[in-house]
């Protein structure tokens, strides 16, 4: 019998207020090891708010965030300097966060996302789907354990879109927990072991996403299934 | 942070446009301020026109008068620029090479001579720069009422010299022939002698008693008339005292007021641009989450402008030095006023940077507040009214400009203390830093 992998990222009863309107009320969760989590749900869902406590940009008003080690972050809009090049970007990033060896740590992450002919190159020339690729490479930079994402394929077309979930899927498949927020439920139905469906800062539903769709008796996919739910919420 | 530092520079060497800018704007200041400076004289330059024939004198009757407003006397309040026509003098009034003209006509020795008449002197002057116009105004009259002042002291010192005669008596020569006057002194002593001579109570006596009073009161009053007279020539003296600050020549004024101009808009620029970048580029959240914390990312940012503004200030302080006179012995000095100035402008920088999302919008409130800053700092107080002046107080105490200034003065010739910009500059470095560490905390 195989020991269940073990908790490496826990929220519990997180609250966070912008004023009077409150963007989370009381979520919790668990990821274990390797899992795919995918947080769906409409827009002012909070999404984006628990990813950031998640990731330690903001504190919440209440509640508690335990991590297994450090926490790789991807934010919604790639986070990089358009006139430094590819390479200078992960190196500055390799540096301030006391990378061992930041040389073989940058070359790792442009030979991993294949970003190595595009080195020397300024960001500000590079494709959206190549500075989502290095967005996310330096979010990898300290292989971290999770790996929090916010909506990571938003400005990606189709094929773009495909080498970054290809890409995902390998690390996953290498031991990293991706969390991941996203708009598109097909793709929480495609690459998320598990799905977080968030309205109006409530966590409504916690589980796999075949299970959302029994939940709401579906006989469509996630999408529909998705929708179905929220109303039957009352969202 | 000094992988932070490293970067910044880099992505500015990467900015030509903001590169070039941000050196040739205070290289194109230094040279334009230094090549005013070059003309050696802080006075307006004025064409004089002398139509006094030539080896023609005043004397108002004390011996060959040298007039002030002919003569070299005139530079205490203009430079005068000699031409010999009125036509040319126009020509340079209206081509700029002069702010304006002054024809001295060729009686106006004469005419002062005469004790009647007035000469009038003529100026020319562009209207079309209200200033400048101004200027030729104030310079002129300092000028013209300089030689005033020496002629009324000549015509006194003559009138004295008559009355001097009238009282005591002397020689005098009137027409080429040579007269003695008695004086009411003696006529007083006369008229004594002779009314001792004459019987008591008699009418003739008695008339004479009248006379002897008159000659006393005229000696007694034409005793205190050289002192009148004086004080009628020039009625009122001006004893000046200073009470605050140090006298300043204007070319240092010029000097410090580019250097903190520049300083200002370079060193802003940068430390407000540089974090508004972190914000622009949504890096901000990413390094504040990791090992660099709010606190280190604004110092990085001073840091980032002062080694930016550092070099371009010092630079520009060079040029101007090949310009003016400066006290190179006071180099360290000068170090010490732009570094003290730079880290409270840098401070400024990262305030208006926290207030910006984006490196635009951070260089346009840069400008919009700098530029009023610069102005309302420059107003000389007393020429406006109560409300601005307190207005221009609270600005020049409030935004480093001021204080900047004044370091520079006193840290380029010795105008004035040091220490008390220097603290200044610190106390608002430290405040502005506060505010900013505050601001960047609604950040993420």
């Amino acid at each position: 019998m195989h020991a269940p992998p073990p908790v490496v990222l826990a929220a519990e009863g997180l609250r966070k207020s912008f004023g009077a309107r409150a963007a989370l009320k009381g979520v919790s969760l668990e990821v274990t090891a390797g899992e795919r989590v995918a947080c769906i749900g409409p827009n002012g869902a909070g999404k984006t708010t628990l990813l950031t406590i998640l990731a330690g940009i903001q504190a919440p008003d209440a509640g508690t965030v335990r991590a297994d080690g450090r926490v790789g972050w991807v934010p919604q809009a790639p986070a990089v300097y358009d006139k430094l090049t590819a390479a200078e970007n992960l190196r500055l990033f390799a540096e301030l966060e006391h990378v061992d060896d930041v040389r073989a740590s940058v070359e790792r992450m442009l030979d991993q996302t294949g970003l190595s002919e595009r080195a020397g190159d300024q960001v500000g020339e590079l494709s959206g789907g190549n500075r989502q690729r290095l967005n996310v490479a330096i979010g990898l930079l300290s292989s971290p354990p999770v790996l929090l994402l916010d909506e990571p394929s938003a400005a990606l077309d189709p094929r773009q879109r495909e080498r970054l979930w290809e890409y995902l899927g390998r690390l996953s498949d290498d031991g990293t927990t991706v969390v991941f927020a996203t708009h598109t439920v097909s793709e929480a139905e495609r690459y998320a072991g598990r799905v977080l469906v968030l309205a109006d800062g409530e966590a409504l539903f916690w589980g796999p996403p075949h299970e959302l769709q029994q939940r709401v008796r579906a006989d469509g996919d996630l999408e529909s299934a998705f929708v179905a739910f929220l109303r039957e919420q009352g969202h | 942070m000094r992988s932070l530092l490293v970067k910044d520079l880099r992505i500015l060497w990467r900015s030509p446009l903001l590169l070039a800018l941000l050196v040739l704007y205070p290289l194109v200041v230094a040279l334009l301020i230094g090549l005013t400076l070059s003309r050696e004289s802080d006075k307006p330059r004025v064409a004089l026109v002398n139509e006094v024939p030539r080896g023609q004198s005043l004397d108002v009757g004390t011996g060959p008068l040298r007039l002030g407003i002919s003569g070299d006397q005139v530079r205490d309040h203009i430079e005068p620029v000699q031409v010999s026509t009125r036509e040319e003098a126009e020509r340079l009034v209206r081509d700029g090479d002069v702010v304006g003209a002054l024809i001295i006509p060729e009686d106006t020795f004469r005419q002062i001579e005469s004790r009647v008449e007035q000469p009038q002197l003529e100026v020319i002057v562009s209207e079309e720069d209200p200033v400048k116009a101004r200027l030729v105004d104030d310079a002129i009259a300092a000028a013209v009422s300089e030689a005033n002042r020496q002629v009324a002291r000549a015509l006194t010192q003559a009138n004295v010299r008559y009355l001097d005669l009238l009282l005591n008596g002397g020689n005098v020569t009137v027409f080429g022939e040579r007269f003695n006057v008695l004086g009411l002194r003696r006529i007083g002593e006369s008229v004594e002698a002779a009314r001792r001579r004459l019987p008591r109570g008699s009418r003739e006596r008695r008339d004479l008693d009248r006379v002897v009073r008159f000659t006393r009161i005229a000696q007694a009053n034409f005793g205190l008339s050289s002192q009148v007279l004086t004080a009628l020539s020039e009625p009122i003296r001006v004893d000046k005292q200073v009470v605050s600050g140090a006298r300043v020549p204007l070319t240092t004024f010029a000097a410090a007021v580019a250097v903190a101009v520049s300083l200002m808009f370079v060193t802003v620029l940068l430390a407000s641009g540089a974090l508004a970048l972190e914000r622009e580029q949504n890096t901000f959240d990413r390094l504040v989450r990791g090992p660099v914390s709010r606190t280190t990312l604004l110092a990085e940012k001073g840091l980032f402008a002062l080694a930016g503004a550092l070099p371009v200030t010092l630079l520009m302080l060079l040029v101007v030095a090949t310009f003016a006179t400066v006290e190179w012995d006071r180099f360290h000095l000068w170090l010490l006023a732009i570094a003290m100035a730079a880290t409270a402008f840098a401070a400024m920088g990262t305030l208006i940077g926290a207030l910006a999302r984006e490196v635009q919008a951070a260089s346009l409130l840069a400008f919009t507040l700098l530029l009023p800053v610069a102005f309302l700092a420059l107003v000389p107080s007393g020429a406006v009214g109560p409300l601005v002046h307190d207005i221009t107080e609270v600005v020049s105490f409030v935004f480093p400009f001021d204080a900047t200034v004044d370091a520079m003065r006193a840290a380029l010739y010795s105008s004035g203390s040091l220490g008390g910009p220097l603290l200044h500059l610190a106390a608002l470095a430290v405040a502005y830093g506060l505010a900013s560490r505050l601001a960047i905390r609604r950040f993420g």
